[in-house]
């Protein structure tokens, strides 16, 4: 099994008329997505490459019944984007857009959580999440994921992702899910949602958590881990090294007073009863121990 | 994008908050000439994108003139954690009955507005939190509702401050909140927000970064990136449009993504060397951004060797080859470099490379045996 998306999940591609669009949509469909529909509100009636365009998601989704949007739109229009999503009525986003103001991710984030609780949002600024062999939504190449199990995996890094999934498959060890949430400060899908999504899993026997300095969201996880989680969990934090007040690459990956250090959130995550590899070689050499003892 | 002090307070001033008159000079003779025509008394006070200024000696009272002359003179190129002085702001001397602490930022945990009052400020806010964290009243805004006039009222008024200050405050921090949203600001901060023996509540201090994302949105904001201290390096990188920062070490890092970037650097530190740098040139690593990563490499002096660490997700390996092969042919490189390729296309990418493997270009098979390789060859 999978989780968020599985073989059936239809996907529209907001921006898909774009060159980030087009390119990833058709990448994705190539995969093996239902890539159902694209949205363009003055190009309704054209298609791309075979794929219909609708004048926005609510049109799209009457016309093809899809139930996620990914959205490749420009960062100043993702806050109106992702409104147009889950008022058009999808369940699932993915914003794969990098730059986004942190005021409007906060915004819609809480927005949705009043007006549609049920709807699930992805990033932004993530690589969006593959289920080998099933469904590819963003930009994650499928070829360096082993499809069918038993490890999930949540990360906050993408490229850490590709290399995640890279060792896995190395190992011949096969992913159920990989989720990339994202490195910005308000992501939607958290590491709590997924290591609950894949706990609750039957065919995910184990999973990958790949994290990064700033912010709290690690020491959380190691929360639940240590309260919820039954399956073993295997982790790496980047950044242990990193000057205090720099930003690293990723708007979230910062540590400020002396709060958000890879230290602090690896202690908190072997506490909880995860091993952690201290690079991502490490950790997937300690997958590969896990899962060869399941 | 952190602001100087007297940035933020013509920002605040923007949104209708009352600041004290002031003028920022670059040299003695300006500070001088400023404290004349704002009159003595004065405050002389540096503008760095650090704190703890007043311990270091970069803010002084200056009764008259000549104060002003002795206090520009020595603070002026002083050293404060690291920055240098090169701009002051003179501003008139303030009474002072009481000291607060305000501030707004985004609580990621709690993914809303976090406001956070307090009667005790002049101090770090760290030090009340950890000493009396009753002290700080705060509050979490949603950012779709806002923050309402009834919610704020309610907030100052349980904050234990003077009576005197409660409407003055109540009316700053309703437009503290607006600079905050409508300026996109991950961080707002007075400290201290002072009440004045006449019973005014006025902002002495302004601590304020804004989201360099939102600059589409904010124009003007340009004009604060100018002003970021940046070392050579980063000034080189930044131009060139690369997520840099620049470490004290000799082992060049080039990476694609800001996790692997970060991982390298933890990487090479775990074998026994010392990045010189993070880099990250992003999804797509093409001969122009490859050539532009390795020139800010190569200026770098303390470089001794260049660790390129490559995992193709959807970039593709043979185009990695091509382009760094482009870029030594465009660039002179001094160090040797070290290169890991994986991912996507990663066989026809290493098949281009290893004709010209050479003293001058080596590859590993690993992340890990290229970070060692690097370190050793740094060591040289």
């Amino acid at each position: 099994m999978s989780i968020f998306v599985d073989e059936n999940t239809k996907v529209i591609y907001q921006g898909l008329t774009g060159s980030q669009g087009r390119y990833y949509g058709l990448l994705n469909r190539d995969y093996g997505t239902k890539v159902v529909a694209g949205t363009h509100p003055t190009k309704a009636g054209t298609d791309v490459d075979g794929i219909p365009i609708y004048a926005n998601v609510g049109e799209a989704v009457a016309a093809t019944g899809a139930t996620a949007s990914c959205i490749f739109i420009p960062a100043p229009f993702v806050k109106d984007a992702v409104m147009e999503a889950a008022e058009g009525g999808v369940e699932f986003i993915v914003v794969i857009t990098e730059g986004v103001p942190a005021h409007d991710e906060a915004w819609f984030y809480n927005k949705l959580q009043a007006d549609f609780p049920d709807v699930q949002l992805l990033g932004p600024n993530c690589p969006g999440i593959i289920s080998p062999g099933k469904c590819n939504i963003g930009i994650t190449a499928g070829h360096i994921a082993k499809e069918g199990g038993p490890v999930g995996i949540v990360s906050r890094s993408g490229t850490l992702t590709y290399q995640a999934l890279y060792e896995l498959k190395q190992a011949d060890i096969g992913c159920t899910t990989c989720v990339g949430i994202g490195g910005d400060p308000v992501p939607g899908t958290t590491f709590i949602d997924c290591l609950a999504g894949f706990e609750a899993d039957p065919e995910t026997k184990a999973v990958m958590m790949i994290g990064e300095i700033g912010g709290s969201a690690e020491e959380a996880a190691a929360e639940f881990i240590a309260d919820k989680m039954t399956k073993p969990v295997v982790a790496y934090v980047a950044g242990v090294t990193a000057p205090p007040g720099k930003k690293m690459g990723h708007a979230g990956a910062i540590v400020s007073g002396g709060k958000g250090t890879a230290e602090a959130k690896m202690a908190a995550l072997r506490e909880a009863g995860a091993k952690v590899g201290n690079n991502p070689t490490e950790a997937g050499q300690l997958m590969a121990e896990v899962v060869a003892s399941l | 994008m952190d602001l100087f002090e007297y940035q933020g307070k013509q920002f605040f001033a923007s949104y209708g908050m009352p600041i004290s008159a002031g003028e920022l000079a670059m040299t003695v003779d300006e500070a001088v000439a400023a404290a004349e025509r704002l009159g003595t008394p004065v405050m002389v006070k540096a503008q760095v994108h650090t704190g703890g200024r007043g311990k270091a000696g970069g803010v002084k009272f200056a009764g008259s003139v000549d104060d002003v002359r002795t206090h520009a003179t020595d603070i002026l190129g002083l050293d404060i954690n690291g920055h240098i002085v090169h701009r002051l702001w003179i501003e008139k001397a303030s009474d002072i009955a009481e000291e607060y602490y305000a501030s707004f930022t985004l609580d990621r945990a709690a993914k809303k507005h976090l406001g956070m009052l307090s009667a005790e400020g002049g101090v770090e806010i760290e030090t009340v939190a950890d000493e009396n964290p009753d002290a700080i009243s705060k509050i979490w805004v949603d950012p779709v509702e806002g923050l309402t006039p009834e919610v704020c009222r309610s907030w100052v008024e349980g904050a234990n401050l003077n009576p005197d200050a409660v409407e003055g405050t109540i009316e700053i921090l309703q437009k503290l909140y607006t600079a905050y949203t409508e300026g996109d600001a991950d961080l707002v901060e007075i400290n201290p927000l002072i009440l004045t023996p006449e019973g005014k509540v006025h902002v002495l201090d302004a601590k304020v970064t804004l989201d360099a994302n939102s600059v589409f949105r904010h124009e003007d904001y340009a004009a604060y990136d100018e002003t970021q201290t940046r070392d050579e390096r980063e000034t080189d990188a930044h131009a060139k449009g690369l997520q840099y920062v620049g470490l004290e070490g000799s082992v060049g890092v080039i990476a694609n993504g800001a996790g692997l970037a970060m991982s390298t650097v933890d990487v090479v530190n775990q074998v026994g060397g010392k990045p010189a740098n993070f880099l990250d040139i992003g999804g797509g690593a093409n001969a122009d951004v490859m050539a532009g990563a390795l020139e800010v490499i190569n200026n770098d002096p303390m470089v001794r060797s260049i660790f390129i660490n490559i995992f193709g997700g959807i970039t593709r390996g043979e185009e990695v080859a091509n382009g760094i092969l482009e870029a030594m042919n465009r660039v002179e490189i001094d160090s040797p470099i070290v290169i890991r390729l994986d991912g996507t296309n990663a066989d026809e990418g290493r098949a281009i490379l290893e004709p010209k493997l050479s003293d001058a270009l080596q590859m590993e098979a690993t992340m890990l045996d290229a970070a060692r390789r690097a370190v050793e060859l740094a060591k040289r």
